[in-house]
């Protein structure tokens, strides 16, 4: 079971988060401007990394905020977590940081 | 190859056993092949077997970053059945199960292919529903499923607890032709007689890139072992297929979730059939060895780390011991993960690519075991003749962007 540090609450169990798929993916704000090509790649295509990966939580059982965790998928170690709407940090070995 | 018979049986016992052949050589890769197959499990052995054997095509690597048998192959829970709702999906699954009829015979390999029955179970008005809407489906489409009482559900599979419970048993669902096999012996199977006609299993090499010529089409893989030339490489690396795809600038509609399983100790033959609760997330068996094989839903997060969290496997556990109260007191004596890719729409992919001589087999999710032979099939048929199979035909790629989901998420819940 993993050790989530909400950001508002801190370090919690998981039994009392809610995963919520990967994390900075905006909607679209002109959906009909789109091709079918990229609205699939909205709806369904995912970075899926093996590595570290942005992805939102919710702490459903205490503040029900989401947030934004960056976790490394091979080790399940969670690097750092964060509040929804800031950009991904900058961290050393992680090239999606904030400076893209 | 070395036949297997009661016969050779009797023969080598009066040797020892001494002077059994290896069951599949251990080749050096060749500098050449006319297909690569990436991923050493059943799906991938099963796809080099047709290859030879129905296409003629022998000139065969399947590569393995492991060992045959050590990846999904050896985690799952065995079982086979094919009531799935959708015409596309029971056609695959059915051409399967047919095929898991004859496999033993075919391959000149016992894979223990036991048809004793797949009862799903209903706990609510919505699992009768949607059961009964299954039944009818699968009775159009030619496969057998039937509905019985909670009564006959006991009466089929005694242990079942009918009485009062959080969820009580309200009926079920029997496929009596679904069942299990020994998925160890599917691998080791497949491998041997792929084998016998030509077909390279290198393992211990891993793939770390697809190098694709100006034209785009591919011309090989690089591996751990060197570069190995082909035209046509066919991808069949379940958890780990967008990753693969990735070297080969293919975005792939898969998240990988750790997908968890757990075998008690061994005890006399106590539970008869098959039995699985997509609404309380259970499944259970009883192996030939005597151990009761159980499965768990995946966990919550994508993850490549093939273990997952203990509270989804005693969430399970919860749920077999009010199913079958007298396993309560039965030990658990292993429990592993492993790592599963998940299409949106939880159907699988097995189609080709937008690049040139580039194939993919993926997106089995959490129940990929019962279609292995079928999907081995097809996947072959796809590339011997770079054209799908009309099995296969629906399930693309392009279905995520033309919008024609086969969406079995919806028709099957969790439990796959």
């Amino acid at each position: 079971m993993l050790l989530i540090t909400c950001p508002h609450c801190g370090p919690r169990a998981e039994l009392e988060f809610a995963y919520a798929g990967e994390a900075h993916i905006a909607r679209p704000t002109d959906p009909m401007a789109l091709d079918d090509e990229s609205w699939a790649r909205f709806l369904y295509h995912r970075a899926n990394p093996k590595g570290l990966h942005a992805e939102r939580w919710r702490h459903l059982h205490g503040c029900a905020q989401f947030f934004n965790v960056v976790r490394d998928t091979v080790s399940d170690s969670i690097v750092t977590t964060y509040p929804a709407g800031q950009p991904r940090p900058a961290l050393p070995g992680d090239d999606k940081g904030a400076t893209r | 190859m070395q036949r297997y018979s009661a016969f050779s049986l009797f023969r080598k016992a009066l040797g020892g056993h001494a002077d059994w052949q290896r069951q599949w050589r251990s080749p050096e890769p060749k500098a050449e092949y006319d297909v690569i197959i990436v991923g050493g499990g059943g799906h991938g052995l099963a796809a080099a077997h047709y290859l030879a054997k129905e296409h003629g095509i022998t000139n065969v690597a399947v590569l393995e970053k492991g060992w045959i048998g050590g990846g999904n192959t050896g985690r799952n829970t065995t079982i086979i059945r094919s009531n799935y709702l959708f015409d596309e999906s029971a056609a695959l699954y059915e051409h399967a199960l047919k095929l898991w009829e004859g496999l033993s015979q075919d391959l000149n390999y016992n894979v223990m292919y036991s048809p004793r029955g797949v009862l799903m179970l209903a706990h609510n008005i919505h699992d009768i529903q949607s059961f009964k809407r299954h039944v009818h489906a699968n009775r159009l489409n030619g496969i057998d499923n039937e509905w019985l009482s909670a009564e006959e559900c006991k009466e089929f599979c005694p242990p079942l607890n009918i009485g009062a419970m959080r969820y009580p048993i309200l009926g079920g669902a029997l496929q009596r032709r679904g069942g299990t096999a020994r998925h160890d012996a599917v691998a080791w199977g497949y491998a041997r007689a792929a084998d016998a006609r030509g077909v390279d299993i290198i393992e211990n090499c891993e793939v770390t890139a697809i190098r694709r010529g100006v034209n785009g089409a591919v011309e090989g893989v690089e591996t751990s072992r060197g570069f190995i030339r082909a035209k046509k490489v066919g991808v069949s690396a379940a958890g780990h297929t967008s990753v693969i795809m990735d070297m080969a600038g293919v975005r792939m509609p898969l998240e990988s979730y750790p997908l968890q399983a757990l075998v008690s100790e061994p005890v006399k033959p106590a539970f008869p059939c098959v039995v699985m609760s997509n609404t309380i997330h259970a499944y259970i068996s009883q192996s030939d060895k005597g151990e009761m094989v159980i499965g768990a839903g995946t966990d919550a997060y994508t993850s490549y780390s093939q273990r997952g969290a203990l509270h989804i496997a005693s969430h399970t556990l919860d749920a077999i011991c009010e199913l079958v109260p007298m396993f309560r007191r039965l030990r658990m004596l292993r429990n592993w993960g492993g790592i599963v890719d998940v299409t949106p729409d939880r159907s699988p992919i097995i189609a080709k690519t937008p690049v040139p001589g580039l194939y993919v087999n993926c997106g089995w999710g959490t129940g990929g075991f019962k279609a292995t032979p079928g999907s081995g099939n097809v996947f072959a048929w796809t590339i011997a003749k770079d054209e799908p199979h009309k099995i296969n035909a629906p399930f693309t790629i392009e279905r995520f962007r033309d919008g024609i989901l086969i969406d079995e998420a919806a028709a099957a819940a969790v439990a796959h």
